[in-house]
């Protein structure tokens, strides 16, 4: 599994407050990354420093040569003033005709091609939000809180769907969320920000990690609807530590 | 019957009135979609300072435009990123100042004699050979310069940040707009005259919107909308005897108006 996108020691700073304290991350091919921490802590500057549109104060920033990025923002809000159908929007990205109905396919968003993009729902936006990465043939998805202002079910849904267009594309993803419980099943590895990285592994592990849990408390419910089953136990770092007895 | 020959003043007018409406439209709907109808309106007071400097100069009145057009963009943006004032504040400044450093420019040259009022309220009449020549050559840039821009600009329009990430070059962009409205601010004060240039850009694109599903759709809603204004406008004019300029703009509202209560789709 080779690397699609390095940080080393990255420190960013706004206006003598420290947003990232020397922060490193590497996301590889076919892995799914997923992000947490508190709001402010810098989540979305670390994703913007990796894709190259924040420098850092200090560090360095690597990219595969031929990486290619495909970016779902927080959210989208096109003014009213403009007209724009979401068949149009799509078309502003690339991609070819055929690539084009099967990306609209895969995203299940064929009746809301004439659609003007103010008429969409929140669950709605994220799917076309997606439509349009996907549309770059992406190797690396970097996803900013997908699933906000999208209900429970909606949710849901959206993960799984997420889940298979990693599979299906064969790309890696790295995402920003706030929902644990949601993203466990599918996450390979966690990493719990703070300004620094306070702790990474595989998804148990962080969450039975002493700074996740000051963090986010230890509340059974979160750990509800991930269950699942597992033939080996981590340490706190997520290394394997042997099959289950 | 009238001759149909650039020595007719009024072919001179309609062509130099529907030059300027195929250009100042596109760069509206831009405008309206990016919320920068005070930005037109900065550009088009400053447009006095440049007047005066380029008769003080001994240059072409659209470069002096043109020039201080650009500078004042430059002046906004410089200023934007120092994030103290907020743009309209901004905008405020630039506008007035620069209007007043022009009246007291103009004012200090006694020897200067200029139709004051033409330059505020156009004259498109008067539109000459030579007038005509340098609208077609501003015409021809912007429309070129524009449609080289206009992926990344529609997508900046949309979001700043997914054109980031795309690769756009936000600056360049940002500048090569500033450019743009510059340019059509200096055109089409022959038309509308300064004090009227915003509504030259802003008003064919909002009668425009209600009818149009894409932003290519605005486009060419709001270039026709222009020239009905410019046609009707130059018409009434000659017809009534009013100035041709104010009553560009009162067709083109007339116009809004009109598809603005007509009730129907959005």
């Amino acid at each position: 599994m080779s690397a699609l996108i390095t940080c080393e020691g990255v420190s960013v700073r706004f206006a003598n407050e420290a947003v990232l304290e020397q922060v490193n991350l590497t996301v590889s091919e076919g892995e799914v990354v997923t992000l947490i921490g508190p709001n402010g802590s810098g989540k979305t500057t670390l994703i913007h420093v990796l894709m190259g549109l924040l420098k850092p104060n200090l560090g360095s920033v690597w990219r595969a040569p031929d990486l290619h990025i495909g970016y779902v923002p927080q959210k989208l809000a096109v003014d009213y003033t403009m007209p724009l159908s979401v068949a149009r929007f799509l078309s502003l990205g690339s991609g070819t005709a055929k690539k084009f109905t099967d990306v609209v396919h895969t995203v299940g968003i064929e009746k809301l091609l004439n659609r003007q993009i103010h008429h969409v729902s929140g669950g709605e936006m994220q799917r076309i939000l997606l439509a349009r990465a996907l549309l770059k043939q992406p190797s690396l998805m970097v996803l900013d809180e997908p699933a906000q202002g999208v209900d429970f079910q909606g949710q849901s849904e959206l993960y799984h769907l997420i889940g298979e267009i990693k599979n299906a594309w064969n790309c890696a993803v790295l995402m920003v969320s706030h929902d644990l419980h949601f993203v466990m099943s599918a996450t390979d590895r966690v990493i719990c920000l703070n300004h620094h990285v306070c702790c990474s592994g595989q998804p148990e592990s962080v969450a039975l990690h002493p700074e996740y849990q000051r963090l986010f408390g230890s509340s059974k419910h979160n750990f509800a609807i991930y269950n699942h089953h597992h033939d080996h136990h981590h340490d706190l770092h997520g290394n394997v530590i042997g099959p289950k007895p | 019957m009238m001759e149909w020959s650039l020595d007719h003043f009024l072919v001179r007018a309609l062509m130099g009135g529907l030059l300027i409406a195929v250009t100042a439209a596109p760069i509206g709907c831009f405008i309206v979609w990016r919320r920068m109808a005070y930005f037109g309106e900065t550009l088009s007071h400053s447009a006095l300072l440049g007047l005066a400097l380029g008769f003080l100069l001994g240059i072409q009145p659209v470069l002096g435009v043109l020039a201080v057009g650009v500078a004042a963009g430059g002046v906004l943006i410089a200023m934007q990123r120092r994030r103290q004032l907020a743009t309209d504040t901004l905008l405020g400044i630039i506008a007035h100042g620069s209007l007043a450093l022009g009246l007291v420019v103009l004012s200090s040259q006694e020897t200067l004699r200029i139709d004051l009022f033409a330059y505020l309220f156009g004259d498109i009449l008067t539109v000459g050979k030579q007038d005509l020549a340098v609208i077609a050559l501003g015409s021809l840039v912007s429309l070129g310069v524009l449609l080289f821009l206009w992926r990344p600009l529609l997508l900046m329009t949309i979001s700043e940040e997914l054109a980031a990430v795309e690769g756009v070059n936000r600056t360049l962009v940002t500048l090569l707009f500033t450019f743009l409205v510059a340019l059509t601010v200096a055109l089409s004060m022959k038309a509308v005259g300064i004090l009227l240039v915003t509504s030259l850009l802003i008003i064919p694109s909002a009668a425009a919107r209600k009818l149009s599903r894409t932003p290519e759709m605005m486009v060419v809603g709001a270039v026709i909308f222009a020239a009905l204004s410019i046609c009707g406008g130059l018409g009434a004019g000659l017809l009534w005897d009013l100035a041709a300029g104010p009553s560009i703009v009162v067709v083109a509202t007339a116009l809004f108006a009109v598809t603005y209560l007509v009730p129907g789709r959005v």
